[in-house]
């Protein structure tokens, strides 16, 4: 098996294999806590530091992890970075800290950053492992903000409010508001809110992935064929 | 000699169809809608054709997307009993955009998403009601207080303007006119202690049996749905058993408790209860459809009524027992297949 290029790990995380939409990993917090952007943001942030982190250790160490070892190995591993990232959130973004609350340290069971680890770094070189982690953790970042951005608008007529708790008081500049008095579809904030969400985005992402199949296998020009056959193949 | 009508074969049919069976139901709902604009005026009316063409329209809309015949699903009239079953469970003062977007989500999201008439697991209309209730419940409970009690009359014009801008008419405050429903009511006065007779009997919109005005709509749910009985439009078992648990279930609590538990009368003539017995509960798509399952699944609707609304947090119960047995029909289907004669079980 030969290595990935970069832009293939690039393109995997950000689309064809994101975590949210595509592999479905990590939905408990995603629901959870992607009642606004500011949230998604933060969590996506640290979501993806440890990625980013644990898939470089776990790297970094394949090769003296046993293989019937391997999985608790990953998990001390894992929560021994979640734990630092943990702490680093608590001493700076204190306010933040207390509106994520325990999505911080349950990021250890997020199947997402294990998934990883064992599919991924436990099998490619440190550098790649850990531009996969970070590339995997951007994906996710995206899909939480966009979550958070479409529950907050419908639920609350706002986007990015409360973005001062992260970003610091010059950042309330920001935080928009749509109409007066906050009232919006409650539902899009609640629980049901976030499945409608996100299955209205994998909707989306499938669109689009059609509209584009579509598209690329159309037009059979000869400076086109190399690239076809190689999409088929992908695809297939 | 007895003379034998069998006729020979073919045999002629009930004629019946989707349209047919819609139209029947539609017709059956004609009396409760007469009443509910009798008591409560044009607001009923307007909700029904706001609701009825935002149903028609993205019906259609959808269907166009998803590549199917447009008129033939349009002219089957499901789409038109969704908007109708919603329409006249919403408070006949609710803003416009509530009778449009309850429409919208239940035809686009609750039917057409999950494969269009036939295909949808949920009640479309108590799925509609559902997401309103969850997400806009001050409006969803501000009920206009019945003409009997305010003496007031909104004409049409007047009706169009507080559903459309909110306006009332220059005398009239909207604390005045408006209530929250019988079933709120009971709920918030036992929250601060007081005893169901002097909640019953130290208000004005409380009738004989519900709420003034709401107990005589729901007369006329009941003979509709006895006129759906007798034409086989549905079967007994639903909405006996339905009525007959929350009758049940409300008895006995009455009995052990007056002061904290409603009467039964009350249940039964309050909130959504005869409409949902006949018209909801019965729906063929989303109901249980063997006759032992049917008796469970409407006494478990009965059941999900009294303990919501006793207990739950929202005042009327019906659009979520609707649903949460919505989700069991299948299992229930499962569990209850008739036997098949000569063989075991």
């Amino acid at each position: 098996m030969s290595a990935p290029t970069y832009g293939y790990i690039f393109k995997e995380g950000l689309w064809h294999n994101n975590t949210g939409l595509v592999q479905l990993l990590g939905l408990c917090p995603l629901l959870a806590v992607s009642t606004n952007v500011v949230n998604g943001l933060g969590l996506g942030l640290a979501t993806m530091l440890v990625l980013t982190a644990t898939n470089f250790a776990i790297s970094t160490i394949r090769d003296f992890a046993r293989s019937e070892l391997r999985i608790p190995v990953f998990v001390l591993v894992i929560a021994a970075l979640v734990t630092a990232v943990q702490l680093l959130i608590n001493a700076y973004f204190h306010d933040l800290y207390n509106v994520l609350g325990i999505f911080i340290p349950l990021i250890v069971t997020n199947c997402a950053v294990i998934g990883r680890a064992e599919a991924f770094a436990s099998k490619h070189d440190p550098l790649r492992a850990a531009i996969d982690g970070f590339a995997i953790g951007l994906g996710f970042a995206i899909v939480l903000m966009v979550l958070g951005g479409i529950r907050e608008l419908l639920g609350q007529g706002t986007l990015f409010s409360d973005a001062h708790l992260m970003l610091g008081e010059s950042w309330r500049a920001i935080e928009l508001q749509f109409w007066e008095g906050g009232e919006g579809v409650l539902l899009a904030i609640l629980p049901p809110g976030a499945f409608f969400a996100l299955g209205g985005l994998i909707a989306c992402k499938n669109l689009i992935d059609a509209h584009r199949k579509k598209h690329t296998i159309a037009p059979p020009s000869p400076n086109n064929a190399a690239k076809t056959a190689a999409y088929a193949k992908a695809v297939s | 000699m007895l003379p034998l009508k069998t006729p020979s074969s073919p045999h002629a049919h009930a004629m019946s169809s989707v349209s047919i069976v819609m139209l029947k139901v539609i017709v059956a709902l004609i009396p409760g809608i007469i009443a509910s604009v009798y008591f409560f005026g044009w607001g009923t009316l307007i909700n029904v054709v706001l609701a009825a063409a935002t149903a028609l329209l993205s019906e259609a809309f959808v269907l166009r997307l998803r590549g199917h015949a447009v008129m033939p699903a349009l002219l089957d009239g499901s789409a038109l009993v969704t908007a109708l079953l919603l329409a006249v469970a919403l408070p006949p003062i609710a803003p416009w955009w509530i009778s449009v977007l309850g429409s919208l989500f239940a035809i686009v999201i609750t039917k057409q998403l999950y494969g269009g008439l036939g295909y949808n697991p949920f009640n479309p209309a108590m799925a509609g009601y559902a997401f309103l209730l969850i997400s806009f419940p001050a409006a969803m409970t501000t009920w206009l207080l019945p003409e009997v009690v305010s003496g007031v009359h909104l004409n049409l014009i007047e009706s169009l303007r507080v559903i459309f801008l909110q306006k009332w008419p220059m005398e009239l405050h909207v604390d005045a006119v408006s209530m929250a429903t019988p079933l709120d009511l009971i709920k918030t006065q036992l929250g601060v202690h007081r005893t169901i007779s002097e909640i019953r009997f130290g208000t004005s919109i409380i009738g004989d049996f519900g709420g003034k005005g709401i107990e005589w709509v729901g007369n006329w749910y009941l003979l509709g749905g006895l006129w759906l009985l007798y034409m086989r439009v549905i079967t007994w078992h639903i909405p006996f058993l339905m009525l007959a648990t929350l009758f049940a279930f409300s008895t006995l609590f009455s009995l052990y408790d007056p002061d904290v538990y409603s009467w039964p009368m009350f249940h039964i003539f309050s909130g959504g209860t005869l409409l949902c017995a006949f018209f909801i509960a019965t729906d063929p798509v989303t109901a249980a459809t063997t006759p032992r399952g049917r008796l469970i699944y409407g006494a478990g609707i009965g059941a999900l009524i009294y303990i919501i609304r006793t207990w739950g947090g929202y005042p009327d119960a019906v659009a979520f027992a609707v649903l949460l047995m919505n989700i069991a029909a299948p299992t229930i289907d499962y569990y209850t297949q008739p036997r098949v004669y000569g063989y075991d079980k």
